[in-house]
């Protein structure tokens, strides 16, 4: 079946001419609709535009004009990425109905490279949330187990890789939520170096944070994508330029005196299940030739509330712009201008994101502004540090994504405290800038999948990239049952 | 009692750039609404800003010219709020790390002399501009965002002035600087300079400061003036009559003469600044620095201690010389012709002042340098009398021919042949017997009339010293 087949298969195979870009969209649109119903992954979906694009794009192949060997394979993209004509919600009432006027530099470049857009994934609102509960538009199940979350916020665009809906999607991972979503759904996840990707068209959650990776069926998907994606753009004066010295045939897998950092710290809090699974990874990466070194991640415990202060003061003022002006929803009620604000916020926002821009607005009022804000940015410099000092010695850092796998749909939705503890060991990856991937390391005993974080340091995207193909090489293929 | 009077002053200047701060779109003043806008300067979900470099550079120059440090660490933050002109609900602009601080600002002369000093200049965005229906039907508002974005470096005094006089000497000071480096038009009537007031008066000598207030809405320097003058004495009845100060915003009304508070509720803001994320911070090398500062053209007040040092010009000439830097460089162009400076300073500032509406504008009159110098050196010669000159300067200016062809042409030349002259005299002394006799019996006024008499009768040609040296050997 084409929707099984990965990028770079479905690549190949148009540049063999075996198959059309019509034959695989259509593939996609029976699949999207069988399942899409249940699983909610898309947003925005239209097959009469998918099966036009294809067509042109097969066109353009028949007369020698493809733009890339990429050229008529359809991608999703999560819907907080901005798609000219297109509407991009946010998974929010607030944008229920925006459609940009201009695209993300990462779209462009998809569409540069002939790439379709499949549809908007769903996500948790404004990319708050990691469970993918928090979208305006329904939850998003995940496909290993439908009564379970398929993570988030990037849970549209892993659940749509996950259930063949899509062969790859852009997801956007602020404090994992490309990696945690990938691991809960059995695909693969990576978190760029922030700077690596240009972040003009993403709607901002945490622009400090804030990066956009690939989810994908393999490795080398996430290596192509991410070859694509990349670069410095003079749109975003906070992207830089860096090798990309890691194409999918560069990478042999090969980590052979590698040595790998594994600390304790991170198997705190973690399921039996979970450990037990990262450390048999860990142990087969041993086996490999790589060289397992003990290493102390002493700021990791502060991770969580640093986060939640520099991510929510952010949020706070990035968020301040939808106010019923200009665009996105208008309360019909507001007579005043006070009323116009307070009514358009309190009816378009979603609880989760009120929550984090009250909290953030605390955080950096007067008068609190040290205690909170200023006290957080010296503990992330920290934490830099921490991972500064930890890189001098190892290559990357192993860990697990979630301290636990998928867990049941409404379980954690009213305990934000315990909701926000999960996302412990994807965090500190964000406030270190450095990249981390998620790839499928093996299965709980009910079936869910559980997936091992490699982070390495500042633009080392071909190391992490590397220990994730030998991941991927020595632990079972994990996919769905339908 | 008698009080002291407390002023400082927030001014913003448009930076003369071609586009705005964050984004590519055109500054230009005057556009249909909304028709210099982009997803950018609109604050569209997902943009991002990106410096303009131009920005930076004019804003450091400012910041040399006027004495101040350049910081070589400084960054960008964001102020919350909301307003429908404010399309992000932040303002990007500069919070605790300004591109500029300290430096001064002189005013007064001599004894009098005054260093006004500068707290620090910073750079921001400008917001849009809220347009209100006069319309009771209509009752909508209306945003226009071409201003959006557009670059501005606020420049902000310490409370140093203390009289509606020094802040308008301050202020002449400041904009002449700004528009001698071109780094803003400063034209307040289109908005490109705008002033905020800061105002409190406090028993004299005390060292306790009084409440503020904080005066806007002035469209001029004179306007400003006038408000503070307002200000002084409205303050000064109510401090007499024991009532308190209350510290609020007032606007100056032009057509009342007159301050109004603005009644906004007495809730202090809490802006939440924080350094804006998308925006690195702003690292100034040694050598950026010192490239503009090799690139600063001569200022206003040097040039002026110049032109009286080496031109022996009047302090006055020089300082009108010397308030725009396009008439100074006029004016040394045409002494650089081998012109004597007093008397082309003279000329200028007599004649030529008068004939243009703008001295900035200079470049664009129709007399050059080189043909001024000319018609200069034909009163030098004794070629035409001062007096002819200003005809053919008239004649230039609307012909743009050269002063020698003006002379050639219509007969300007002026009569130095002796004889001529004297058969001219002659006749002027048997035509008036009565003024010849009396300047012979020693009334030497009375050689006024004669002369005049011959200048009339040679229609301007005569050379004057000349007539006036016949007439004495003639009658004495």
């Amino acid at each position: 079946m084409l929707y099984s087949k990965s990028v770079i298969e479905l690549s190949k195979m148009l540049e063999e001419k075996r198959i059309s870009s019509v034959e695989i969209a259509e593939s996609y649109i029976s699949r999207i609709e069988k399942y899409n119903k249940e699983i909610n992954a898309y947003i925005t979906f239209n097959p009469e535009q998918l099966l036009k694009d294809a067509a042109e794009s097969d066109q353009r192949r028949s007369s020698g004009k493809t733009k890339s060997s990429f050229d008529g394979i359809p991608v999703a993209v999560k819907d907080n990425i901005s798609t000219a004509g297109i509407r991009t919600t946010c998974g929010s009432k607030i944008l229920e109905n925006f459609i940009p006027p201009y695209n993300a530099a990462v779209y462009q470049k998809l569409c540069d490279n002939g790439f379709l857009l499949l549809g908007k994934t769903n996500m948790d609102e404004f990319a708050m949330g990691s469970t993918n509960e928090s979208s305006f538009f329904g939850p998003v199940k995940n496909p290993h187990d439908f009564s379970c979350v398929p993570g988030g916020s990037s849970g549209g665009s892993a659940a749509a890789v996950s259930a063949m809906m899509a062969p790859a999607a852009l997801g956007s991972d602020t404090g994992g939520s490309i990696r945690q979503p990938a691991s809960f759904c059995g695909v693969v996840g990576m978190k760029p170096t922030y700077g690596k990707v240009s972040r003009f068209g993403l709607v901002a959650y945490a622009s400090s944070l804030d990066q956009i990776g690939p989810i994908t069926s393999t490795v080398d998907d996430a290596a192509a994508m991410l070859e694509i994606i990349s670069g410095k753009d003079g749109r975003d004066s906070t992207s830089m330029h860096s090798e990309n010295d890691f194409s999918p045939a560069e990478l042999d897998g090969n980590i052979k005196g590698m040595k790998l950092g594994v600390s304790e710290e991170y198997f705190r809090g973690a399921d039996e299940e979970t450990a037990s699974i990262i450390r048999k990874t860990i142990d087969k990466l041993k086996n490999l030739g790589a060289e397992i070194v003990e290493i102390s991640m002493k700021m990791n415990d502060y991770a969580i509330p640093v986060y939640y202060l520099i991510a929510t003061a952010e949020a706070s003022s990035n968020l301040g712009r939808y106010d019923g002006i200009k665009y996105g929803y208008h309360s019909p009620a507001a007579g005043k201008l006070s009323d116009l604000y307070k009514l358009t916020r309190n009816e378009g926002f979603g609880n989760e994101v009120k929550r984090r821009i009250m909290l953030g607005t605390f955080a950096l009022s007067s008068g609190y502004y040290d205690a909170y804000y200023v006290k957080a940015l010296k503990c992330r410099t920290l934490i830099v540090e921490d991972f500064k000092n930890a890189f001098k010695n190892v290559d990357a850092i192993i860990s697990p994504v979630s301290p636990v796998p998928a867990f049941k749909a409404g379980e954690k939705i009213n305990d934000p405290l315990q909701m926000y503890l999960l996302d412990i060991l994807t965090i500190s990856a964000n406030l270190a800038a450095i990249p981390g991937i998620s790839v499928p390391a093996g299965k709980t005993g009910s079936g869910l999948p559980v997936g091992i974080q490699i982070m390495g340091n500042h633009f080392e995207e071909k190391k992490i990239l590397n220990i994730a193909k030998a991941v991927e090489a020595v632990s079972e293929k994990i996919s769905v049952d339908f | 009692m008698k009080f002291d009077v407390v002023i400082g002053l927030e001014v913003h200047a448009q930076v003369n750039t071609k586009t705005k701060i964050f984004c590519g779109c055109s500054t230009e003043f005057g556009a249909d609404a909304n028709t210099q806008t982009c997803p950018v300067c609109l604050g569209l979900p997902g943009v991002l800003p990106v410096l303009n470099e131009k920005v930076l550079e004019k804003s450091v120059l400012a910041g040399l010219a006027m004495n101040c440090d350049i910081n070589r660490y400084s960054k960008f933050d964001r102020k919350n709020y909301f307003y429908p002109d404010l399309p992000k609900a932040y303002q990007i602009s500069q919070f605790d790390k300004p591109i500029c601080i300290g430096g001064y600002i002189r005013v007064g002369n001599g004894e009098n002399e005054k260093k006004i000093r500068l707290n620090r200049i910073h750079m921001e965005e400008d917001a849009g501009k809220s347009i209100h229906s006069d319309d009771p039907a209509v009752a909508k508002s209306f945003v226009d965002f071409n201003r959006t974005g557009v670059p501005l470096m606020e420049i902000v005094s310490e409370p140093d002035m203390s009289s509606a006089s020094e802040v308008y000497e301050y202020l002449t000071n400041l904009k002449q600087t700004l528009k001698y480096i071109n780094v803003s038009d400063c034209n307040m009537e289109e908005g490109s300079l705008r002033c905020d007031v800061n105002i409190s008066l406090k028993p004299e000598g005390s060292e306790k400061l009084g409440d503020k207030v904080e005066i806007k809405n002035m469209n001029s320097f004179k306007a400003v003036k006038a408000a503070i003058e307002y200000e002084i004495s409205r303050q000064t009845e109510m401090l007499e009559d024991g009532e308190k100060i209350v510290q609020e915003t007032r606007l100056w009304n032009p057509d009342k003469n007159r301050t109004y508070s603005m009644r906004s509720k007495e809730e202090a803001h809490d802006y939440r600044y924080f350094p804006d994320p998308d925006l690195p911070p702003v690292i100034c090398s040694e050598e950026y620095i010192s490239n503009l500062r090799n690139s600063l053209p001569e200022l206003p007040e040097a040039k002026k201690n110049r032109f009286t040092a080496e031109y022996g010009l009047s302090d006055y000439d020089a300082g009108v010389l010397t308030s725009v830097r396009q008439l100074a460089g006029y004016f040394e162009e045409v002494i650089k012709l081998g012109i004597n400076p007093k008397k082309c300073s003279n000329w200028i500032t007599s004649e030529l002042l008068g004939k243009i509406e703008d001295a900035e504008k200079i470049d664009s009159f129709s007399v050059r340098p080189a043909s001024l110098a000319k018609l200069l050196k034909l009163i030098d010669d004794d070629t035409i009398s001062g007096k002819i000159a200003k005809t053919v300067f008239a004649e230039m200016i609307e012909t743009s021919q050269e002063a020698d062809d003006i002379v050639e042409k219509k007969g300007l030349r002026q009569v130095t042949d002796t004889a001529e002259i004297e058969k001219i005299i002659d006749d002027i002394i048997a035509a008036n017997p009565q003024p010849a006799e009396d300047f012979k019996n020693g009334n030497d006024k009375a050689i006024g009339f004669l002369v005049g008499q011959a200048m009339k009768l040679s229609q301007g040609k005569a050379n004057p010293q000349i007539v006036n040296r016949i007439i004495t050997d003639k009658l004495r």
